[in-house]
């Protein structure tokens, strides 16, 4: 099989799905067994499913598996493990920021890739001005991350996880 | 060996804080906070199982008649599919919370749009959806179907209070208030979609499911199939989120049992997220009048709530909206009731804190509203009204700390007790305002038992079916324990969501801490009972800290090679027949509304509670800003919106059904009053899940008429409301 | 999902080849269409894969305009420096919609087509003329909250959902679109997107075969640039209304208005007529009024909706009055 038939999935090539009816998402659920990334929504309206392809964030819901040959995800599996998490990770058990565990790892996905977005300059519809410096606010980060719903109503606790990753200080 | 305590009387000694290990009741973090931020928490859907097949529901275009016809042959040559499941054992309803016996049944009897009259099996998932989609199946529609909750006849519901005489009440009255509001149905809307993969092994039963009562679960499911409980086994050691829409079984645990049984393999059957808005409960709408009577001294004379609510056919379910209103303030002259309306929408149940999660904000509209005909101070007018006792029954009050939350939370949000005319801030486009409200939500404990194992080693472990479904039960019963046994919470090994293990009290209600909490409190009371003999001391004079006697011996030492085993039983008994026992709070709210177009957006909130015993500060808070944040959903944007031709769920999806997002929360700030309730339960804690939504939309409301002007009598207050009611 | 023919299309040519049969659609970044494939709204038998075509460049054009690649991405375009500066509009439009996640996929292109949010054209099991015509309209006599106010039909009342083509409405851009012959013509976008009158099911003047290579902004003009979206959650919601603005004052007169509108209509919104009642006038809450009174003079509600009337109205006198910073 050519590598043009695979995608790469933390650092692991993988045989596309042989159906294309199957979304990334279900490509990495059921044909992988890479269960950290959710299903809550199925059509990108909570966010639950987000991976990184190609450093960039999605919804793997919205995308069919055989459109990613040569691509790489990143899923939460790729982030960090619990003897090893990462600073998101850690910082979302230290504030509690979540309840239920279920929409996390797409909030700690989201929240990886939003910080690069920051630190890139990309803009956001809470930014005043629309060029120079983004910085991760609160009113900034709530904004990026309203793509991730937490039903648990842990928002708050989101917040001060990312902005205590962000700053760089505890919050 | 058992340790049983069926409660008659309060248990005041407050033993926990006799014991020296300091774990319980500070803010620990979460012991399976890893596996969650790591993605390796498994939940219901997510066992690898092999030869599991998929099922995917098939769900009616019709709201009530009756299936006549499914033609299998439409979609069994279609590639992967193995069968089309139409059993009389599939169910047509979810459960109940605590029924303990099978929901409705058979699947196609139909009495609401959406409901699940068949399931689709295939090898996999794309097969068996696209399949579902492509059954044809034949309805008898009847036309004798009602949609409209004002459109038909309701049925008065029993314990209505009328006492005095409120129509006098009110027209002696120094200032009174008649009003009527009404709130919108809700979805609990858990981001977990309902799922199950059932395994049948020619005699045993083996789900794992999202489902938050196993205890009351496994009976649901058993008398659905016809077999023996000892025949089934239900797991869910993670479920994400319940909000009461995993209390009952609901349509998918059964589709994917029958299947496995019928096809002798495993099934796995998961709801889509438009499935579960259309068939998973919802909170009814409610059309709630006020009529309150005060003197000049603003106290009450009079107080009248009587709600009309709906449900299906048949369900005892009745959305409680006068739960706390019996209760909250006094009056003597009061009249209470509450009828339902049978249509044909999805079975209205359990939603996050049923009955105060919209009695509550309504009641406290009503009573802004009397403040300013008494032109009093808001939080003054709740103080002058607390009751010394039940102002009904006369019951007294186990531990009541509104005062205190009322108080304290006005000096910590900085409340201005002054005159509180609308538009008195301005800033650019937006009015700003704040507004208040109390919270109250009545107590509830369940019967519960779980198994504490002191080992050889001085490890311990707990077992109970109990789950946690966010609430944080792992870490708090690890916390109890080690507490009690003098073990650090990495000593304590917390196994939940397994029917093999003794029956908890399930989650739900609230009452999930207090219940379970107390059984492991029983056992572990027992354990230091056998610890206290070895040591040649009195229970009451062991103390444990570190993994043993402080100053003296190991716990290993104590226990020389052997094992300890007890199982705590708690039951509620006779002293919740002579307490009158809830927990309390108050909210406050700062929000800005925009001028030109009726936007509310938050700026702060607030909340005060009393609920007993914190056992873990960070998750207790958690809890807290949880029940917040659906105050948000529920004051601003949620509402199921039903089509009144066919009565279906039009906005079935989480594009439409607007449940807060990130950007709707603004900083909010918790407070705790420390309380201890030994009528509550033996561990004195009282229940937080729903407490924190028990009001708060109404602080958000009196928010957006102080800061506008604007009385929205409808929630959720949504743009075009706000404009509707918005003075020139 | 109805099974389907998953093709790669690695040529303009061989887009349109394979586009051009009757069950076949394009995917870009198929956020809306595999929504609607999962719905079954949408059954198409040849999926055409159009991402390795090119069409993503963002460049500037000789005459100080713009050329946005139909396959860019929403966020490629709204995180473009020259997009930023000189078209804040847009940018603030596409930064309104959706999230970051859907941004990051979502196309020029993609986002242009993109299909209506009525409830009953998502939902199979109701009637919808625009997705089987004929049917009827569920939401007339149903739920019609999310519903057009303007230029709607008898036998539809749905609304264009997006924003970034409201912004691209207000800057007067050119939707340049391969036919399936090989030619190319160019349509404005104020053109390109149709109202439903007798045929709904028709969003816009696209035949089969064709595809949108890209969009032209014409040069920057002077003035105040607004977007403002009036929605029921903070973020994460589809427009009740939208209003996008370039306003210019010449002294204390308006000398540019030109605006388009979201969440009222089957297209973004686009009335000369309501520009030409502000040109050349001093601004002042009367002058806004009558701006409404001509934008909303044949607005229609449909009971749920009819809220849309006075918030357009409002709104649009919020968005004219930042533009020309007079106090209302």
């Amino acid at each position: 099989m050519s590598s043009e038939n695979r995608v790469t999935i933390n650092g692991e090539a993988h045989p596309l799905p042989d159906d294309p009816r199957v979304s990334l998402l279900d490509m990495l659920r059921h044909n992988l067994g890479l269960t950290g990334t959710k299903k809550g929504c199925d059509h990108g309206q909570c966010g639950a499913c987000t991976v990184m392809v190609n450093g960039v964030r999605i919804n793997s819901c919205l995308t069919l598996a055989v459109m990613h040959d040569g691509d790489e995800v990143t899923t939460i599996e790729g982030l960090g493990t619990a003897e090893e998490p990462s600073a998101l990770q850690q910082a979302f058990v230290d504030h509690d920021a979540y309840q239920c565990g279920y929409c996390t790892p797409g909030q700690i996905c989201s929240a990886t890739a939003m910080l690069e977005e920051i630190a890139n300059g990309w803009p956001s519809d809470a930014s005043e001005n629309l060029d120079g410096t983004m910085k991760p606010s609160a009113e900034e980060i709530r904004e990026r991350m309203s793509g991730n719903i937490c039903r648990c109503g842990a928002y708050a606790n989101i917040l001060a996880a990312i902005t205590e990753v962000a700053s760089g200080e505890p919050a | 060996m058992s340790a049983h305590l069926k409660q008659d009387a309060p248990v005041t000694d407050n033993r926990l804080d006799d014991m020296k290990q300091g774990v319980l009741g500070t803010a620990t973090s979460r012991v399976e906070g890893l596996l969650k931020v790591t993605g390796t928490a498994p939940y219901a859907a997510e066992y690898p199982i092999d030869g599991c097949a998929e099922g995917v529901l098939v769900t009616s275009t019709i709201a009530k008649g009756e299936v006549t016809a499914i033609d299998e042959d439409s979609v069994l040559s279609m590639p992967g599919v193995i069968a089309v499941i139409d059993h009389p054992s599939l169910t047509a309803r979810p459960a109940q919370g605590t029924a303990g016996e099978a929901p409705a049944q058979p699947a196609r009897k139909v009495g609401y749009f959406g409901q699940p009259v068949a399931v689709v099996v295939a090898e996999s998932f794309e097969q068996a959806r696209d399949a579902a989609k492509q059954l044809k199946v034949t309805y008898r529609a009847d036309d004798d179907v009602a949609f409209d909750p004002e459109a038909v006849d309701a049925e008065a519901q029993d314990g209505a209070t009328s006492q005095g005489d409120l129509a006098h009440a009110m027209k002696e009255a120094s200032a009174s208030v008649d009003v009527t509001y009404r709130t919108e149905g809700h979805s609990s809307a858990a981001m977990e979609p309902h799922a199950a993969i059932a395994q049948w092994d020619g005699d045993t039963l083996t789900v794992h499911a999202s489902l938050q009562m196993l205890n009351y679960n496994i009976s649901e499911l058993a008398d659905s199939l016809g077999l023996d409980e000892g025949k089934v086994r239900l797991i869910a050691r993670y479920v994400g989120g319940g909000f009461g829409s995993k209390l009952g079984i609901s349509e998918e645990t059964v589709a994917a049992s029958v299947a496995a049984m019928r096809l002798d393999r495993p099934v796995r059957v998961v709801m889509s997220r438009q499935q579960v808005l259309q068939c998973i409960m919802r909170r009814s709408e409610t059309r709630q009048r006020f009529r309150l009577a005060a003197g000049a001294d603003g106290k009450l004379t009079g107080f009248g709530h009587e709600a009309r609510v709906s449900n299906l056919p048949g369900e005892s379910f009745a959305e409680p909206v006068l739960q706390s209103s019996h209760f909250l303030y006094a009056g003597e002259n009061r009249e209470l009731s509450m009828e339902v309306a049978r249509i044909h929408r999805m079975t209205a149940g359990s939603v996050r804190a049923p009955g105060e999660a919209v009695g509550m904000p309504a009641l406290e509209c009503a009573m802004d509203m009397l403040a300013e005909e008494l032109a009093l101070d808001p939080v003054e007018l709740r103080l002058r009204n607390i009751p010394e006792k039940h102002p009904a029954s006369g019951l007294p009050f186990s531990s009541h700390k509104l005062a205190e939350c009322l108080q304290q939370g006005a000096e910590a949000f900085g409340w201005d007790s002054g005159p509180r005319t609308p538009r008195h801030t301005r800033e650019g486009e937006w009015w700003i305002g704040t507004g208040m409200a109390s919270a109250a939500r009545v107590h509830n404990v369940g019967e519960a038992k779980a198994r504490v194992t002191l080992k050889a080693d001085g490890t311990a472990l707990v077992e109970t079916d109990m789950t946690d479904i966010g609430t944080g039960t792992y870490t708090i019963l690890a916390q109890l324990v080690g507490e009690m046994l003098g073990l650090p919470i990495d000593d304590v090994l917390v196994e939940l969501g397994d029917t093999r293990h003794p029956r908890g009290p399930g989650s739900g209600g609230s009452w999930g801490a207090a219940s379970i909490g107390s059984a492991a409190y029983l056992a572990c009371k027992a354990l230091r009972e056998t610890l206290a003999e070895r040591a040649g001391m009195t229970e009451t004079d062991l103390a444990l800290r570190d993994g043993g006697v402080v100053g003296g011996a190991s716990l290993e030492e104590l226990l020389n090679g052997e094992t300890l085993v007890e199982e705590g039983h708690y039951e509620p008994g006779d002293v919740t027949d002579d307490y009158t026992a809830a927990g309390y709070g108050a909210f406050f709210a700062r929000v800005r509304v925009n001028r030109f177009t009726g936007e509310t957006r938050m700026e702060h909130m607030l909340g005060a509670f009393g609920f007993g015993r914190v056992l873990n500060t960070r998750t207790a808070r958690s809890q807290c800003i949880g029940g917040m944040t659906w105050s948000i959903g529920a004051a601003l944007t949620e509402a199921m919106l039903f089509d009144p031709v066919d009565g279906h769920l039009a906005n079935c999806d989480l594009a439409e059904y607007h449940v807060p997002v990130n950007r709707d929360v603004p900083d909010l700030d918790v407070l705790f009053v420390e309380e201890r309730d030994g009528v509550a339960s033996p561990i004195q804690a009282k229940g937080i899940g729903e407490l924190g939504m028990c009001g708060g939309a109404g602080a958000i409301a009196n928010a957006i008429y102080n800061a506008c002007g604007a009385r929205v009598l409808d929630f959720p207050m949504t743009p075009d409301r706000v404009l509707a009611a918005m003075p020139d | 999902m109805r099974p389907f023919d998953y093709q790669r299309a690695d040529s303009r040519d061989h887009a349109g080849q394979l586009t051009a049969g009757e069950h076949a659609q394009a995917i870009a970044g198929g956020t809306n269409l595999l929504d609607l494939m999962k719905l079954q709204v949408e059954t198409p038998q040849t999926l055409v894969d159009i991402n390795r075509l090119g069409h993503r460049e963002i460049e500037d054009r000789d005459d100080g305009g713009m050329w946005i690649g139909a396959l860019a991405t929403n966020t490629e375009t709204a995180v473009h420096p020259r997009v930023r500066s000189d078209y804040p509009v847009l940018a603030r439009a596409i930064l309104a919609g959706a999230t970051q996640q859907l941004r990051n996929r979502a196309t020029t292109g993609g986002n242009l087509c993109q299909r209506t949010r009525c409830y009953y054209f998502t939902n199979i099991d109701q009637p919808c003329n625009k997705r089987e015509p004929g049917s009827g309209c569920g939401a007339i006599e149903g739920i019609a909250k999310l519903h057009a106010v303007l230029g709607a039909s008898s036998q539809c009342i749905a609304t264009y959902p997006g924003d970034m083509a409201v912004a691209m409405s207000a800057l007067d851009a050119q939707v340049e679109i391969a036919g399936a012959d090989g030619g190319t013509r160019t349509v404005p976008v104020r053109d390109f997107h149709r109202l439903p009158g007798d045929t709904p099911w028709k969003d816009n003047v696209l035949e089969p075969g064709d595809l949108i290579t890209g969009v032209t902004l014409p040069p920057p003009v002077k003035g105040r640039q607004l977007y403002r979206k009036v929605r029921e959650r903070s973020s994460y919601a589809f427009a009740l209304c939208s209003v996008a603005a370039i306003v210019a004052m010449d002294g204390d007169t308006i000398a540019r208005a030109d605006l388009a509108f979201g969440g009222l209509a089957h297209k973004p919104w686009h009335d000369p007529e309501v520009g030409q009642v502000l040109i050349g006038q001093k601004p002042g809450a009367d002058l806004f009024n009558r701006a409404a009174d001509v934008l909303l003079r044949d607005a229609r509600g449909y009971g749920e909706n009819d809220f849309k009337i006075p918030l357009a109205r409002r709104t649009l006198a919020a968005v004219l009055a930042e533009a020309t910073g007079v106090e209302l």
